[in-house]
């Protein structure tokens, strides 16, 4: 009875991913082809492309390498102790502060861009690393503190409580016993905080454009604007821009389901 | 008293951190959309109050209405397509097969690439004389289309794109939905000597509901915020044929040489309005199946 289900959904995958092909397709197609009619295997495969990613757009990885790590070692710094006090010390007004959280989340990225611009061009700190690191940190905050939040409320009361007759302040209780029950959490935002920061766009257009390091989501989009549109490098630079979402999907896959579905559905 | 302090304490961080990087920010924009901000006085200060005079221009503009019906049809499309589909894709996983956890993971993959990557993949794709898909037009026997040069259809090509991006959300979504209604539900229905359709149609549709509309109302959230795609493939281009609020409101304000960023500003918090009230629509559905 399942047997069909196989071949179909490797076809329906197939059909799914084919965009995907594409672009690797196009990476190592050269130049002299581009123009011609699409063929639909590399069949004069060239790495041209991909020598020109290693030539220009190094500066670039590194760039965006550097801002989704510090987003992600700001964003857990900002939402670990935050949601541990939400699921655990429970004070007043706990239950308005989550309210805002999940606001915050769908406040379009385009009104938070032209406010961080109008702040940055007033004190002077447009184009900065660190500048495009706390507006992309806006982007995990929200999710990252929820998320951590109810991972951090299913560690037993009890545990604490214990903590507690033992002497353990709750400094003690976040470190040794909260923080290391809620690893899969931690890993779950952090992934999401990683990815999201990587893949921006609009906060490094409106507030790094004139940087002197600027993210790969920039690279690209420069070598889209060129006249001379050379895709091959474009595609190339495009599938390095891959690497870590489809890392992810090898090495986390759980992680990411999980942080798909915590806003949505209830278990 | 101590743990009540210590509960503050703990969350002191983020609440500063959501007035500098958030409240700021959203107030700098309320502002910037009541004052006649020019290049000058966007650097150096000293903007007049201007009022309404911003929200009066970007109302008059023709190109609001175009932004706006292009906003709506932009997201109505994308919804009923990613919606039906992950559905589709939902039930047809909801098996289990060989292979099934493998392909479904596959699946997610064109959610997690960065949006410029998808986006210029699609572009180009979609390119008028060697995209793949006018040749394969051309194959069949028909004309090519000029996917994102012409007005008729570029507003079509980005939300083709769109809807690719936005299925696994629904797929991964509603098929954690379907796999939280019990196996006895559709061994009872099956007893009972209904059909595959009537089951779907009279069982799973009607117990998922809660779940699909908890998926359409994010993917509203998400699909009003959409920018990265439709500036990349079409800059909201020709001539305005694929705007939208969100690169309307980009467009005005770092588009060109001569930015506005008093209608900018004006057109974000139209926006967010209309996000916002979508949001809250969210948030109550949720609670409401908290409480049952």
């Amino acid at each position: 009875m399942t047997s069909w289900r196989t071949p179909v959904g490797v076809l329906l995958t197939a059909l799914m991913l084919f965009p995907v092909y594409w672009m690797i397709n196009v990476s190592l197609t050269p130049m002299s082809d581009m123009r011609k009619s699409p063929s639909l295997f590399p069949v004069n495969p060239t790495t041209e492309g991909y020598a020109r990613v290693l030539r220009e757009q190094i500066p670039y990885l590194g760039t965006s390498l550097l801002v989704a790590a510090g987003t992600v070692v700001l964003t857990l710094a900002l939402a670990a102790p935050a949601a541990y006090s939400l699921a655990k010390l429970r004070p007043a007004g706990r239950q308005t502060l989550s309210f805002v959280l999940l606001v915050a989340q769908m406040i379009p990225g385009i009104i938070m861009a032209l406010g961080f611009y109008g702040i940055y061009v007033k004190l002077g700190i447009t184009n900065t690393v660190w500048g495009l690191v706390l507006a992309d940190s806006t982007i995990a905050v929200p999710f990252a503190t929820l998320i951590l939040t109810s991972f951090m409320a299913s560690v037993p009361d009890e545990v604490l409580q214990a903590a507690r007759i033992d002497g353990a302040g709750p400094w003690r209780s976040f470190v040794s016993i909260v923080l290391p029950a809620s690893r899969n959490g931690m890993i779950t935002a952090a992934l999401f905080s990683f990815l999201w920061a990587w893949s921006d766009f609009l906060f490094a257009a409106t507030l790094d454009s004139g940087g002197r390091l600027q993210p790969l989501t920039l690279g690209i989009y420069r070598y889209i604007g060129n006249n001379n549109q050379e895709w091959n490098s474009i595609m190339a630079t495009a599938v390095v821009a891959s690497v870590p979402a489809t890392v992810l999907i090898v090495v986390a896959q759980r992680y990411v389901a999980a942080g798909v579905t915590s806003g949505a559905v209830k278990d | 008293m101590r743990s009540r302090l210590a509960g503050w304490a703990f969350l002191l961080p983020l609440v500063a951190y959501l007035a500098v990087c958030y409240a700021y920010p959203l107030f700098t924009n309320v502002d910037l959309s009541i004052r006649g901000y020019t290049v000058r006085s966007f650097v150096h200060g000293g903007a007049p109050l201007v009022g309404f005079a911003n929200y009066a221009t970007v109302f008059g503009d023709p190109t609001f209405r175009t932004a706006l019906v292009n906003t709506v049809l932009f997201t109505l499309v994308s919804l009923f397509f990613q919606y039906t589909i992950g559905l589709a894709a939902a039930l047809f996983f909801a098996r289990g097969f060989r292979l099934s956890a493998t392909l479904r993971a596959l699946f997610l993959v064109p959610w997690l690439l960065p949006l410029i990557v998808s986006a210029s993949t699609w572009a180009w794709l979609l390119n008028s004389e060697s995209g793949l898909v006018n040749t394969a037009l051309k194959v069949v026997g028909l004309d090519p289309v000029n996917w994102l040069t012409s007005p008729q259809w570029s507003l079509v090509s980005v939300t083709i794109a769109n809807i690719w991006i936005g299925i696994p959300f629904n797929l991964v979504v509603l098929y954690s939905g379907l796999q939280n209604i019990p196996r006895e539900v559709y061994e009872a229905s099956s007893l009972d000597g209904a059909s595959g359709w009537q089951t779907f149609w009279h069982v799973t549709f009607p117990l998922l509901r809660p779940v699909s509309a908890i998926t359409l109302l994010l993917g509203l959230v998400y699909t009003l915020k959409v920018f990265d795609v439709i500036w990349i493939m079409t800059k909201g281009g020709p001539s305005g044929s694929s705007t939208t609020l969100a690169t309307w409101s980009y467009e005005l304000g770092f588009g060109n040489m001569l930015p506005r960023f008093g209608p900018s500003a004006a057109v974000g918090n139209v926006l967010i309005l209309i996000a916002v009230v979508a949001g809250l629509l969210y948030i109550r559905m949720q609670r409401r199946q908290e409480l049952s």
